[in-house]
Order: C-alpha cells, then sequence, then structure tokens
C-alpha cells in the first residue's frame, strides 16, 4: 500500500462516529484546560488516563492526542484575551496579541491564531505521515546500543531546552531514572526500593507520580498568590481577516510552520522554543520591527504556526521510536501501555490501523478546533470568568478518582501526596518538574537497553562509540550539552525564557 | 559563611546528595554484578552516586550567589488541607463509599482557598460530587459502592 493507500486507511478509522466523538470530546477538553487557569494538558491527560483503559486503543489515544493539541489553540486563546499564556509556549502569543485585543483587533488575533494554526496542524499532520514510515523502518535495525544512546541523547537535549539551572535539570532526570528503577528488577526479579510493601513491587504508578507534580504541586504553587483575573474583553466582533491582513500572515504562518515542524521533534520543549525561535525570526525579518510588542499580526502568526506545528510533529520519535520528545508525549506512552501495545517501530506494521487513524484524526482534529474555536469564541470568553478557586477543588477530586480507579490501589492515591510534597519542594528550589518526569518513564528503558547491550559487548562500553549510529547519537547528545553550557547561548536562553516566567 | 550561599541552591543540592545517597547505599544491598553481568545494584548505585555528586554541585553554584528576592510564603492551609485530602480519600474510600469521601473531599479542598466562604464550598462540594458520582460511577461504571461499609451498607 502506498501513502494514499494509509491514509485512506486511517481515515475509515478516523471517521468512524465513536472515534470522531471521541476526538471531539479530546479537543474540546484540550481547548478548556488550555483556556482554564492553573491546569495544563500534562496534568489532564495524567487525569483522564484511567478513565481511557475501558475504550478501544484507537479511541483512547486519538482523544489522548486531542487534548495535547487542542490545548496548544486554548493556550492562545488566553494570551490574546488576558494576557496570561495558558500554555508556556502560548506565552510569545501574549505580547502582541494582548496589544492587538487592546486595540479591538481581537477577532483578528483570535482568527490569525486558528487559521496559522490549522494550517500548521495540516503541514505537521502530512509531515508525519510521511515521515513516519521510513523512521519506523529505520528504526527496526535498531538493537540495544543504539536505544540506549537514543535515550540518553532524548534525555539530554531536553535539559539543553529546559530554561533554569542544567545541572538542576541534570539532578532531575537523575532522581526520575531512580525512582524509575523502584519495583522488581526486570532481569532478577529483586525487588528494590520497596521498602517492603507489596504494592512497589510493580513499580510507582506514573499516573500519581505525574498528577502529584504537576497537578497537586501546581495547585500549592498557586495558592500561594491568590488573586482574580481580569477579562478586559468582554465580546469578540471581526473574526474575519481583511485581504491586507490576509497577505501580511502568509509568510509567517509558512515560516512559523517551517520552523516549528523542525524543532518540534527535537526532545524537550521543542514547542516552545519553536514559537520563541519564530518570534525573533519575524521581528529581524520584519520592515518595521518598531511595531512589534505593540500588535504586529506577524507576531501572532508566526509563533503560533510555530507552536502547532511542533505539536504535530513532536508525535514523529513516539510513534516511530517509542521515545517520548517530552512529559506529554511520556503519558502517551503510558497510554499506549495501558492499552497493551508498545509504542515503537512495530505499532506502524502490527497495528496499520491504529497508527494511521491517529494521524489522520490528527488532521479531523484540527479541523474540529477551527470549527470550535472561532464560532464559538464567545463561549470561551465566558469560561475565562470562572475563578480558579472554583476549579483546583475539582482537579484535586479527579486525580484522586482517576488514580484510585486504574487498579482499585489507595497506595497509588497516598502516591499523589507523596509527589506532590515533593513537586512543590522542589518547583519552590528552582527546580523543573518536567525532566523528572521524563527520567521517570525513560528510566527502564534505560536500565534495559543498556545492561542488554553490556551482554551483547560482553562488558566492554567502547560498544556504544563502535557502532555508528549510537555513536553518532551520543555524539550529538554531548553536542547538545555543551552548547547549552556555552556562556554565549547560557546568556541567549535566559532572554529567551525570561518571558516565560 | 552560610549567609554567602544561596538557600534555595543549598536546599535543593542537600535534597538531591540524600536522595542520591539513599538509592546508593540501599543498592549496595543488591547483587551489584560486573559491567558484563550487571546486577539489579548496578545502575542504582551508579546513578545514585551521580546524584549525589550533581547535588554538591547545585550546591556549589549558589556560593556567593545568595537570593536576593524572598519566596512567597507557602500557603500552609493549602498545603494541610490539600494532602489531608489525598490521604482522606485513600484512608476512606473503601470503607465510607463513594458519595461521602467525594462531598467531604471536595468540601476540605475548596476551603485550601482563602477566598472560598464554607457556603460556597459547600456548594462547589455538592456539584461535584453530583457530578464525579455521574461521570465516574454512573457513566464509566466504577466499581466501588455509593455509601460503604461503615455507614452500615
Amino acid at each position: 500500500m502506498d501513502i494514499i493507500g494509509f491514509l485512506g486507511l486511517g481515515f475509515s478509522v478516523a471517521l468512524d462516529p465513536i472515534n470522531i466523538l471521541y476526538c471531539f470530546i479530546g479537543v474540546l477538553l484540550g481547548t478548556l484546560v488550555g483556556v482554564l487557569p492553573g491546569i495544563g494538558p500534562t496534568a489532564t491527560i495524567a487525569m483522564l488516563l484511567p478513565i481511557t483503559f475501558s475504550l478501544s486503543p484507537a479511541a483512547a489515544l486519538i482523544m489522548l492526542a486531542g487534548i495535547y493539541y487542542g490545548a496548544q489553540y486554548g493556550g492562545s486563546t488566553t494570551a490574546i484575551l488576558i494576557n496570561l499564556p495558558g500554555e508556556s509556549s502560548s506565552a510569545v502569543t501574549a505580547i502582541d496579541g494582548y496589544q492587538m485585543a487592546k486595540n479591538g483587533r481581537a477577532g483578528h488575533a483570535l482568527a490569525t491564531a486558528a487559521l496559522g494554526s490549522f494550517f500548521a496542524g495540516t503541514v505537521g499532520t502530512l509531515l508525519l505521515a510521511f515521515f513516519a514510515p521510513p523512521l519506523a523502518r529505520a528504526a527496526l535495525n535498531f538493537g540495544a546500543p543504539e536505544y540506549f544512546a537514543l535515550i540518553v541523547l532524548g534525555l539530554l537535549v531536553s535539559i539543553a531546552l529546559a530554561h533554569g539551572s542544567i545541572l538542576k535539570a541534570l539532578a532531575m532526570i537523575v532522581l526520575g531514572l531512580l525512582l524509575g528503577m523502584v519495583g522488581q528488577d526486570i532481569y532478577t526479579g529483586t525487588p528494590r526500593f520497596t521498602f517492603g510493601i507489596r504494592e512497589l513491587y510493580s513499580g510507582l504508578n506514573f499516573v500519581s507520580v505525574a498528577v502529584g507534580i504537576f497537578g497537586v504541586a501546581e495547585i500549592l504553587r498557586n495558592l500561594e498568590n491568590e488573586k482574580g483575573r481580569d477579562v478586559m474583553v468582554k465580546s469578540v466582533s471581526n473574526l474575519w481577516l481583511g485581504k491586507e491582513e490576509f497577505k501580511r500572515i502568509i509568510a509567517p504562518v509558512i515560516r512559523g510552520t517551517a520552523l516549528g515542524s523542525v524543532l518540534g521533534i527535537l526532545p524537550g520543549g521543542g514547542h516552545i522554543l519553536a514559537s520563541f525561535a519564530s518570534y525573533s525570526a519575524e521581528k529581524r525579518l520584519s520592515k518595521n520591527p518598531a511595531e512589534f510588542g505593540h500588535g504586529a499580526i506577524e507576531g501572532v502568526a508566526g509563533p503560533e504556526s510555530a507552536n502547532n506545528a511542533a505539536a504535530q510533529t513532536s508525535f514523529i520519535p513516539l510513534m516511530t521510536l517509542g521515545i517520548p520528545a517530552h512529559p506529554v508525549m511520556a503519558l502517551m506512552v503510558g497510554a499506549f501501555i495501558l492499552q497493551g501495545i508498545t509504542p515503537g517501530p512495530n505499532v506502524i506494521n502490527d497495528q496499520p490501523a491504529l497508527f494511521w487513524g491517529i494521524i489522520a484524526s490528527m488532521w479531523i482534529g484540527n479541523l474540529l478546533l477551527v470549527m470550535l474555536n472561532l464560532p464559538l469564541i464567545g463561549l470561551w470568553v465566558k469560561m475565562l470568568t470562572i475563578p480558579y478557586r472554583a476549579l483546583f477543588p475539582a482537579i484535586v477530586l479527579f486525580a484522586c478518582i482517576g488514580c484510585y480507579s486504574i487498579n482499585q490501589n489507595i497506595f497509588d492515591v497516598f502516591a499523589i501526596g507523596f509527589f506532590g510534597i515533593v513537586g512543590y519542594v522542589l518547583i519552590r528550589l528552582g527546580c523543573e518538574p518536567a525532566p523528572l518526569l521524563l527520567g521517570f518513564v525513560l528510566g527502564p528503558l534505560l536500565e534495559e537497553h543498556l545492561r542488554r547491550a553490556m551482554i551483547i559487548s560482553r562488558g566492554d562500553p567502547m560498544i556504544f562509540l563502535e557502532r555508528p549510529i549510537s555513536a553518532t547519537l551520543l555524539g550529538l547528545a554531548l553536542l547538545a550539552v555543551l552548547i547549552a553550557v556555552l556562556p554565549s547561548i547560557r546568556r541567549k536562553r535566559k532572554e529567551v525564557f525570561v518571558e516565560e516566567d | 559563611m552560610l549567609a554567602k550561599f544561596s538557600l534555595r541552591d543549598l536546599l535543593a543540592g542537600g535534597i538531591f546528595v540524600l536522595a542520591g545517597a539513599y538509592f546508593a547505599l540501599e543498592a549496595l544491598n543488591y547483587e551489584v554484578g560486573t559491567p558484563f553481568r550487571m546486577g539489579p545494584g548496578f545502575m542504582p548505585l551508579l546513578l545514585g552516586a551521580v546524584l549525589a555528586a550533581l547535588g554538591i554541585g547545585v550546591a556549589g553554584t549558589g556560593w556567593q550567589k545568595p537570593d536576593r528576592e524572598k519566596p512567597l510564603p507557602p500557603s500552609w492551609r493549602g498545603i494541610v488541607l490539600i494532602i489531608g485530602v489525598v490521604i482522606f480519600f485513600g484512608a476512606t474510600i473503601r470503607g465510607l463509599g463513594f458519595v461521602p469521601v467525594v462531598f467531604v473531599a471536595a468540601f476540605a479542598s475548596a476551603m485550601a482557598s482563602r477566598l472560598n466562604s464554607p457556603l460556597f464550598a459547600a456548594l462547589l462540594a455538592v456539584g461535584l460530587t453530583v457530578l464525579c458520582t455521574a461521570i465516574f460511577v454512573i457513566g464509566l461504571g466504577m466499581t466501588v459502592p455509593w455509601f460503604g461499609p461503615w455507614l452500615g451498607q
């Protein structure tokens, strides 16, 4: 079958009424959490993972994917209307989008964001469809050393793209790796770090870890400083772009899409980096850069396209290699595993309907998002007025109920509390939680592949350097760390990420 | 001497050193093995040592860089109530059943915010109890009693 045939298969799965329904629920929830304060896609997907257990694999993954890219749309709405990015990747959109809204051009800014995102989403999905099969084929030849090198690369690049102290990010990764080792050893069955508690033999429940660190810790953080938020724009009109504006956004959208597609594949916060990179590129290329920061439509079009393209292409490493590029993708790995499927290069051959169905659903989801976001914008504006103090109790409850419902195991619930406290303390001390979760998910894989590689080489670590692919990957990993610690780049990173805090 | 350190870095580093030391020392109780045939203790020992070293590094970077801004004080009320709710949920869900546990948990967590009055918290708790029961117990068929054995059911 060629790509058309595969996409046809995909659409036949994605257009199944049940799957359309779950795709719709996914993007709706995604937009909702993107719009609502204090809850992001990571916590949402973690909370909803248990619920998807009872769905078919296709419906479950289509819905969870929808939450992720839907949140990118919703995040831009809050960024434009109230100058509060719902998602970190929309931080740049807030700069010019909010200024446009202040000048009465909120409708234009929202339409630009939605149209740019739709274009970028379409291109990103196509790229995924074209590049995933050859990459998956290449990955089938990967042995343990290559996988080990790939995981190391993924972990190290993710810190190069994180903000804040690199040493702290490294330490968080290692702590995550260690936490991932709790439970029975894969080869010998020896229970490790279990304090003799039987419930820990199968390892820490990663839904508990994710919900604790990204949900509960975030709530505790927000309770430190409670304040309401002002919604300046009560109604949005004039959603149609004029010919003039349309012309102005075409080039930024295409450039943003290209940048985002490339950066999205990188591990770590690819989509965040993409939107920042696109913004500075547009500013540099603009004929009147002085307009930037005062409502330049290009400053909305470029970054919004970039972060949406990146959201789409960040599925490539997950779908082809089984390696998550960032925490949300790590949760998707968990979703695959809950459904009894090991994500990786085999999925495309063993479960073609599932693989292509997810890809096709992304395009449908993007279409649904445009329809949801533009005509229904009034509804989302109303949502913005829901106060945080009414929301967080629901988050706490959903977290507890969701975790408990996976295995009816109360230990999983206590673990939420533990990781909530741990996450809160570490965040207060300036440590980013994302690398910890990434390390936690990849820890067991890293250990398995390392041990297997060392058995193959009879204990000679040179195996990683003698095989060309693993040597290249490890070289890239080293390069990523070196670049991140170079003084000039460090200053740049500070500038780039300063807006986020 | 201490005043010259960033307290945040010092504390973060300390946590990493302690965690690394725990994992490394505990790993010694398991078979470490050789690089050729790694035992269950090999990776944790290695990574624990790395974590402890990174922790020292993190504390060291805070040298001569005392924290300038004072962090916001933690909301003790929030911490106690939210973590308390999570523990309460785990401890009583089997005994009390879904409806009472969700109601109490929703009320208590809503009270974690200083901006919520008891009346608002109670109303919110009623709403969330109805919503959660509808979604999880009726909609998703979660196997949990509405009212548990402790309540004589």
